[in-house]
């Protein structure tokens, strides 16, 4: 390198010359930045590692060795893509990527995760915390069972049990932490009222606060069988034990009251003999058993069957409505000789610029059954069950969604079209074509060529439109006989919603299972599209 | 010139001859009146629904029934309801549309500009793959794994709460993971307009990358960076399913979530109300889009053809 540039040698002068100016535009770089650049680069830096040491530290005393590695992992390269010499592409894109790696590539494949497990109501936390959970439920007072001296303490907005037992022995403790014997606890007579460190919490705010209180359920040691502590009226303190035990050796739940003894079978949840399940469960991995069911269980595959024919029968309808209407319309007002085009305009693409979801919401209401407009004021009191009717719900759905969507056809299609050349039109013309032919054979095609790109990413949206049916019919009418929560007027997307997130059964297993099942079908939709418009533009 | 002279007089001959014919409307109609009828009959189409809402709001006997009568009283009872009920608290939903709206276009459009700068001045290994692959995950919405979103959120508002269930700033964040994407590339397209013999001359006259990003390029693209910020804003507006599931304690809420439960709840007693807040929610929006729609409908059609 360093002979190169000493001997400078005629053949090579373009390399020398890139090499100074890549020297030079270095020592432009490093000059121009200037202090003030350099302090603020180094202030951000400094902002973003502050905040990472701080989550380190929380996650470094909850013992998360996962996500501690991710932030780790994260913020040592963050700064190793601004403290280094180079990497100019990445210091420019690191702050977008760290945000999609995240919330788009990762939940990507965690959907793909929870769509392998059993995830859902009854399904929702660890086998420890169902464990707690369920010796938690079946507890009950002992009967005759002496009472402990309490007095409540607060450390950190978190209320704990100090706790004097029958014996004159001080612990505390709180929902999460079983009691731990104290020495250094103030006493007044044969009950410890305060301990340093915490706070003595008055009768007041024992009474502000006594649904919380009343709640909480301090153990008297680590082994949930022994029982917990709980209070009527934050004073004193009695001893629940559960009618479940937790055998931890043999990994069985015993009901001392029948004797019935519940197993862990690995479907996350203990059964008995019989099959019986006692919930809440933990979410355990089951393999495909989401996207088995959802293809073979007749009461699921029905409506998914009907659903998706229904999703991609709206979506395509909505796009060739919509894309007539509108093509039609700026053909009829792209005519020069009309008066007061703009006029129309403005009033024609206000559908468009008003909110969406607001758009279906009003729609809902105009055409309401009973009290709707449609029906009353303009059917003169016709009961026509617009929204209810599951082929009626359909055509309500096209038709609002071409008053929502129409302008933006129109407003492109105009823009096509007058992008044409108009010689072409003439040259057309000279040749004798009639006005028919010159739109079918000319002016579509050409207007094709722009427009197909916009079709298929309207396609693409309205294959997702989950506002307009959610809104609208909300998914309605309701199909009785499905396993799962899911009408006639549904798509895919918000059936989807609607298995997770409706109703007390909540299921995110399956519907993650339908989510991948849509990435899917939109995967290859998008190849075989994208290919397609690269025959479009090959026409040209 | 030669060519041009008589197509000119043509036209001018054609031009007076018209004006000499006399005025006839079936004439008339054929030519250009059926595409008023057409016109007056979208306009009805178009506008009547929005109408209804404005009439409905100003109706103060509320219900769903009595909005039927079109403008048939006058008040706004159902605005002062609006902001007064506590149980609804209209108010704060508007402010956080806003804030949250606002905060979202602010971010996408830096990010996605930073990464356009990056795409569209800078010639590194991977720069084709980077392109193609964020083209690729677009093909998956967000709201698609809406599961994995809230789940995920749960885990880490156990951890750090700011980044929970019920925090806007996580629900931000969320809407941030897709600012690269579909704006990239409308600005990437945009980008590549702007010569860049202008960064050369720049660079010669001794500025830096960072000098010639903030204050030159990003001045010249100011166009594209207003439909982006717009568009981002108008999305963010209108999502429903990520916010509605992150986002639960009344106060917390966006219009969106709000006004649905709304008319959800109480569908045909609370309408005036619902009305009131719909056109009060739909006005901004609608006046930004309206000022802004020829930057808007180029930019769409700009980005896509490109």
């Amino acid at each position: 390198m360093q002979t190169s540039t000493q001997n400078p040698n005629e053949s090579t002068p373009k390399v020398v010359e890139s090499k100074r100016q890549k020297r030079a535009g270095r020592i432009a770089d490093h000059a121009s930045g200037g202090v003030t650049a350099l302090l603020v680069k180094i202030g951000m830096l400094a902002v973003v590692d502050a905040i990472a040491v701080y989550a380190l530290f929380i996650l470094f005393l909850r013992q998360d060795w996962v996500i501690f590695a991710v932030v780790l992992v994260i913020t040592a390269l963050v700064n190793l893509v601004y403290f280094k010499r180079g990497l100019l592409p990445l210091k420019y894109l690191a702050p977008g990527l760290v945000f999609l790696l995240i919330f788009q590539v990762f939940v990507i494949g965690y959907t793909a995760y929870i769509s392998f497990t059993n995830y859902g109501t009854g399904h929702n936390s660890t086998k420890e915390d169902a464990v707690t959970a369920l010796i938690q439920s079946a507890q009950y007072r002992v009967p005759d069972s002496p009472t402990y001296g309490l007095t409540i303490v607060e450390q950190g907005g978190a209320f704990n049990f100090l706790v004097t037992d029958p014996d004159g022995d001080v612990s505390i403790g709180n929902t999460e932490t079983p009691l731990t014997e104290v020495s250094n606890a103030e006493m007044s007579g044969d009950k410890a009222v305060s301990l340093s460190g915490y706070n003595s919490v008055d009768f007041t705010d024992i009474v502000a606060n006594q649904d919380a209180i009343a709640a909480m359920t301090v153990q008297i040691s680590d082994d949930p069988n022994d029982g917990a502590l709980r209070t009527p009226d934050g004073s004193s303190a009695y001893l629940y034990l559960s009618t479940l035990s937790f055998d931890e050796a043999a990994d069985t739940m015993t009901n001392t009251e029948t004797g019935v003894v519940y197993a862990d079978t690995g479907n996350g949840a203990f059964t008995s003999p019989d099959g019986e399940e006692i919930l809440p469960g933990w979410s355990v991995v089951v393999g495909a058993e989401n996207y088995v069911t959802a293809f073979t269980d007749e009461s699921i595959r029905g409506p998914l069957l009907s659903v998706t024919a229904w999703t991609f029968a709206f979506a395509l309808l909505s796009v060739a409505t919509t894309f007539i209407l509108g093509l039609f319309l700026a053909i009829v007002f792209n005519d020069m000789r009309m008066r007061g085009r703009k006029f129309y305009r403005v009033l024609m693409i206000l559908p468009y610029a008003f909110p969406g979801f607001l758009g279906a919401l009003v729609w809902a209401g105009m055409l309401n059954k009973d009290f709707g407009f449609v029906n009353v004021a303009l059917l003169g009191g016709a009961e026509i069950p617009w929204l209810t009717n599951e082929w009626l719900a359909k055509f309500s759905i096209l038709f609002v969604n071409l008053w929502l969507g129409f302008p933006y056809m129109f407003l492109v299609c105009t823009g096509a079209l007058q992008s044409i050349p108009d010689e072409l039109q003439e040259a057309a013309k000279m040749d004798g074509a009639n006005p028919w032919q010159v739109f079918r054979r000319i002016k579509f095609p050409l207007l094709l060529v722009s427009i197909a790109p916009l079709l298929i990413a309207s396609f693409a949206f309205n294959f997702n439109n989950f506002n307009l049916i959610y809104m609208l019919t909300n998914g309605g009418p309701r199909d009785a006989s499905a396993g799962i929560n899911v009408g006639a007027s549904d798509i895919l997307i918000s059936m989807v919603y609607k298995v997770a997130f409706s109703g007390a059964d909540r299921d995110y297993g399956l519907a993650s299972a339908f989510s991948i099942i849509i990435f899917l079908i939109v995967a290859i939709i998008s190849i075989v599209s994208f290919r397609q418009t690269k025959a479009l533009e090959d026409l040209n | 010139m030669s060519t041009s002279t008589p197509v000119l007089q043509h036209t001018r001959t054609a031009a007076s001859a018209a004006a000499k014919r006399p005025f006839r409307l079936s004439r008339w109609f054929r030519a250009t009146g059926w595409r008023h009828l057409v016109g007056i009959a979208m306009i009805v189409f178009s506008v009547f629904p929005l109408l209804y809402v404005l009439s409905a709001s100003l109706n103060p006997n509320g219900t769903l029934l009595q909005s039927n009568g079109l403008f048939s009283s006058l008040g706004f009872d159902n605005y002062v309801t609006l902001f007064t009920n506590s149980q609804r608290p209209y108010g704060a939903w508007f402010i956080n549309t806003l804030v949250i709206g606002l905060t979202t276009a602010v971010g996408t459009v830096f990010l996605g500009a930073l990464a356009a700068y990056c795409f569209s001045r800078m010639r590194f290994a991977g720069r084709r793959f980077g392109l193609l692959s964020l083209l690729i995950v677009q093909i998956f919405p967000q709201l698609l794994a809406v599961v994995a979103i809230f789940l995920l959120l749960t885990t880490l508002g156990d951890i750090f709460p700011i980044l929970g269930l019920d925090n806007q700033i996580a629900l931000i964040m969320v809407y941030l993971g897709g600012a690269l994407g579909v704006n990239t590339y409308l600005m990437y397209g945009f980008f590549n307009t702007v010569p860049s013999s202008l960064d050369e001359a720049a660079k010669l006259d001794g500025a830096g990358h960072a000098r010639i990003f903030f204050t030159i390029i990003l001045r010249l693209v100011a166009p594209i960076l207003a439909v982006v910020g717009l568009l981002s804003f108008i999305a963010t507006t209108n999502d429903f399913v990520i916010s509605s599931v992150v986002l639960v304690t009344p106060e917390r809420q966006t219009l969106a979530v709000g006004l649905y439960q709304f008319v959800s709840d109480e569908f045909t007693t609370n309408w005036g109300v619902f009305a009131a807040g719909a056109v009060l929610a739909a006005i901004p929006v609608m006046a930004l889009f309206l000022y802004l729609q020829k930057y808007i409908v180029s930019g769409l059609t700009a980005g896509a053809v490109k």
